[in-house]
């Protein structure tokens, strides 16, 4: 059976399969493992970053700082290694304490503060991006035995296509968020949240330490993204990364989560992250296409998600109607 | 051994909100296999009784003792593991969620520590059997009826809880029929030993199912009694601390002359709209009072919607004075003078951060146009006269009014449609969860409207309210008008005759 709330992650599915059928006919070449490889390569950063986002937006909250963290880890991760030649693994660990303690503190001021979210990470967002600045305002290039043996990782899949480090990195993120959403009750207490957070307080729900649990997620995921990041450009530069939080939160739209939490999944935002690598491979492989397309064909997307969000509303509702006549 | 504490005790509960003491000194005992009803007028202090004992509030004050052992639950899910489970008056459990998942939130079954779905549909389904439901688990709640919604919040409350089961308001929204199927469970509860919390504002019901009382007025304790030997009126006079005056309507001569002579300037011909309501003819004369009767289900709020234009007829015409009207939209409804005070209120009504002068304000406001704004001399003026006539509590016009306890705020919204002085109202479920001193109040006020002209159409479950205003009643059935009573015929036992003839021929 096809729940109504699945019907945006269908359609978004159904539109992903066929403009890549569309792209595939104009050029074959789409079709090979190693762009696909490079697809998720490429987007592993902001793959990983948008399941942080979605569990946020499922539970009716939106975190800006995203961006700026990836770019604050990036920074302080190349200055530790790079510069003060601490070990690679021991900069990750302490990124990754620092950005989930990050999050677990614009969290706890949502809950027990009551400040809407937008202030908060907005707050939290230039609070990262200036931490960034301070640590460098250079762009560190970083090298190390280390991190090289991770970025030279990949598994030759057949076709000539490489799976690399980061895409498995970012496909087992995806695989994790997706079982944390369906089948753990920290999930399903998210959902419970975005629904309504009234009615969920009184069944029960411990909505103060989920609400600091999701943004702690969302913290240690958008380091976790920063150090992504950090590999893919073998470097830190505190400018990087502007605006990510925004193709986070469109990817999860895209992808069938609704922005006043409660309904969508994480399978979804990874469609959404595909299509938008989807433009960006095509504008690529046309060519002459300036790469501004992507985002506004991303737009246009938008606009079309939340028509077809407002439209599934509108139909249950009449779907509800019509079943309490046959009840009758 | 624990057998010889109550189940569960209060003693000296006192709460106050913001230095005003919503209750002071409160003494409370559940025995175990014990209903026990709650009763009070709006804003009493039951549901902040209940909140205290569940855990939503602290108490300031006082003693809680659940089997013998001092108690002070945190929050819901401490009480819930305490034993104590609870539907409260404004939760409605969580639409974007499937039944399964509502049921099971928060204490899913899991294997190797993940949720087992397959399990969790399987208990579901034993779970809602025991309730008499058969139905999808995997749908989602808000693809559900309000009454089969409340069945399910009740059945997790009760596989929940274990001991003590507390019930606000439960059956506000139920039919006769739903109603019986609950209190079934409840006695078959009961012989499990569980004790039972019930506030109602039907005395009918509380006579029906439970054991004992306890009367709360202005926060404090009246009296804890058996009900087994207490009269109804004494029990009336405990909740109201004096008696009620007579509240059916003495039938006047002349009523007849009313609905039968007389142009109707309000008149709907063949107005129905597929798949919602079949089409109906219904004239509406000045100073006239128009019942709909029917089950749950039968078309009641839909008729109401069609006529307010909230849903679109797809036949028919509406007359007004004579000419053809087109109410497309609730705004051109209100342009013809109609108001609409919704079964819903607590979704559809009130803007809980607004004070209760702006919410009864609003319609009236929003009928005069924006640019004409009430000078707030004047919002003053009409607040106070309702907050009075209406007796709502606390007399303030300034506070929010979601701090208003369910009654009043009920109140409030009905006094926001008297106020705007429609032609027509339309009343659905003008008195639910309103206690039984403001029910008079409220049969007297309509009494007093039509006298002044207005025409109403009341849509209640409730046969006794209807006798009492309407001058005609309409039944419905299936989505049909079936029957129209005037004058002498409006009686309970012809409504239920004309609903009962009808769901059999069916
Ligand atoms: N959160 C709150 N803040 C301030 N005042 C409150 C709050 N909750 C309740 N009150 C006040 O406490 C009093 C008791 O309210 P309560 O909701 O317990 O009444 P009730 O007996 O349940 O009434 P009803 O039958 O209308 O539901 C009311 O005067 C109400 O305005
Ligand atoms: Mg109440």
């Amino acid at each position: 059976m096809i729940h109504t709330r699945n019907l945006p992650f269908i359609t978004t599915l159904g539109i992903f399969i066929l403009a890549y059928i569309l792209c595939v006919t104009q050029y074959p070449n789409m079709l090979s493992t190693r762009v696909i490889g490079n697809l998720l390569t490429d987007n592993a950063f902001l793959g990983i970053a948008a399941v942080g986002m979605t569990f946020v937006i499922l539970s009716g909250g939106i975190d800006l700082s995203i961006g700026s963290v990836i770019a604050f880890t990036s920074v302080f991760v190349a200055v530790m290694v790079g510069s003060l030649g601490v070990h690679p693994l021991v900069a990750f660990a302490a990124v990754l304490a620092i950005s989930t303690i990050f999050g677990s503190a614009m969290g706890a001021m949502i809950r027990y503060l009551g400040i809407p979210p937008f202030v908060v990470t907005l707050a939290g967002m230039f609070l990262a991006r200036g931490a960034a600045y301070l640590i460098s305002t250079e762009s560190v290039p970083i090298s190390h035995p280390v991190i090289d043996a991770i970025q030279g990782f990949y598994f030759r899949v057949p076709g000539g296509g490489r799976l690399t480090a980061l895409a498995m990195l970012m496909l087992i993120v995806f695989l994790l968020g997706a079982f944390v959403a369906a089948r753990t009750r920290f999930g399903a207490n998210i959902y419970a949240i975005g629904g309504n957070q009234q009615s969920a307080e009184l069944m029960g729900v411990p909505v103060g330490p989920t609400t600091v649990g999701i943004y702690a997620l969302s913290g240690f995921l958008s380091g976790l993204a920063g150090i992504a990041y950090t590999l893919y450009t073998s470097s830190g530069y505190s400018l990087a990364t502007v605006g990510v939080e925004l193709d986070a939160i469109a990817a999860v739209v895209i992808g069938g989560t609704l922005l006043t939490g409660g309904v969508g999944l994480v399978a979804g935002t990874f469609i959404g992250i595909m299509i938008q690598g989807l433009i960006q491979t095509y504008i690529v492989f046309d060519g002459t296409l300036s790469s501004w397309w992507t985002k506004i064909v991303i737009g246009i997307l938008l606009f079309v998600f939340i028509v077809l969000q407002r439209g599934i509303i509108w139909y249950s509702d009449r779907r509800l109607a019509e079943s309490r006549l046959k009840e009758v | 051994m624990a057998e010889s504490y109550p189940l569960l005790e209060a003693r000296g509960i006192g709460k106050a909100f913001l230095g005003i003491a919503a209750l002071d000194g409160v003494d409370f005992t559940l025995g175990r296999g014990e209903i026990h009803a709650l009763l009070g007028e709006n804003g009493a202090g039951k549901s902040t009784l209940i909140k205290i004992l569940t855990g939503v509030y602290s108490r300031d004050r006082g003693t809680l003792q659940l089997d013998g052992a001092e108690v002070t639950p945190a929050s819901v899910a401490d009480a819930q593991k305490l034993g104590i489970g609870t539907v409260y008056q404004e939760v409605n459990l969580l639409e974007n969620l499937t039944v399964a998942e509502n049921l099971y939130l928060g204490r899913q079954p899991t294997r190797f520590g993940m949720i087992d779905r397959r399990e969790m549909r399987r208990r579901s389904k034993a779970l809602l059997t025991r309730y008499g439901l058969d139905i999808d688990v995997d749908a989602l709640l808000s693809s559900y009826s309000v009454a089969i919604r409340q069945i399910i919040a009740i059945a997790r409350a009760v596989d929940l809880s274990g001991k003590v089961l507390v019930l606000d308001e439960p059956t506000a929204s139920l039919d006769s029929h739903e109603v019986e199927t609950l209190f079934t469970v409840l006695r078959r509860l009961r012989e499990d030993g569980l004790g039972i919390v019930i506030i109602t504002h039907f005395l009918n019901q509380v006579y029906a199912v439970a054991d004992r009382v306890t009367v709360l007025r202005n926060g404090r304790l009246v009296g804890t009694r058996d009900l087994a030997n207490l009269p109804r009126l004494e029990l009336i006079s405990m909740m109201l601390g004096r008696e009620l005056q007579h509240m059916t309507r003495e039938r006047q001569p002349g009523d007849e002359t009313i609905t039968t002579t007389g142009e109707a300037p309000i008149r709907f011909e063949g107005y129905g709209k597929r798949g919602s309501v079949a089409p109906f003819d219904l004239a509406v004369r000045p100073g006239e009072v128009v019942g709909i009767a029917g089950l749950l289900g039968s078309g009641r709020s839909e008729t109401a919607f069609l006529m307010f234009g909230i849903d679109r007829a797809d036949s028919g015409t509406a007359t007004i004075d004579g000419k053809p009207a087109s109410l497309s939209s609730p705004e051109s409804a209100i342009g013809h003078g109609f108001g609409f005070c919704p079964e819903e209120r607590k979704t559809d009504g009130i803007i809980g951060d607004f004070s209760v002068a702006d919410n009864i304000a609003l319609a009236l406001q929003a009928s005069r146009g924006w640019a004409k704004p009430i000078s707030s001399r004047e919002k003053q003026a009409l607040a106070e006269s309702f907050i009075k006539s209406l007796d709502i509590r606390p007399a303030s016009t300034e506070k929010p009014i979601k701090l208003l306890s369910g009654g009043n705020q009920q109140k409030a919204i009905l006094a926001r449609w008297l106020a705007t002085e429609p032609r027509l109202l339309i009343l659905d479920e003008p008195t639910r969860g309103i206690d039984i001193g403001a029910h008079a109040e409220i049969l007297k006020m309509i009494e007093r409207l039509c006298a002044e002209g207005m025409s109403l159409v009341v849509i209640s479950s409730e046969l006794d309210e209807l006798t009492a205003v309407a001058h005609r009643v309409i039944v419905l059935s299936d989505r049909r008008h079936v029957a129209e009573l005037v004058g002498k015929q409006v009686t309970t036992d012809n409504i239920l005759q004309a609903i009962a003839s009808r769901t059999e021929a069916a």
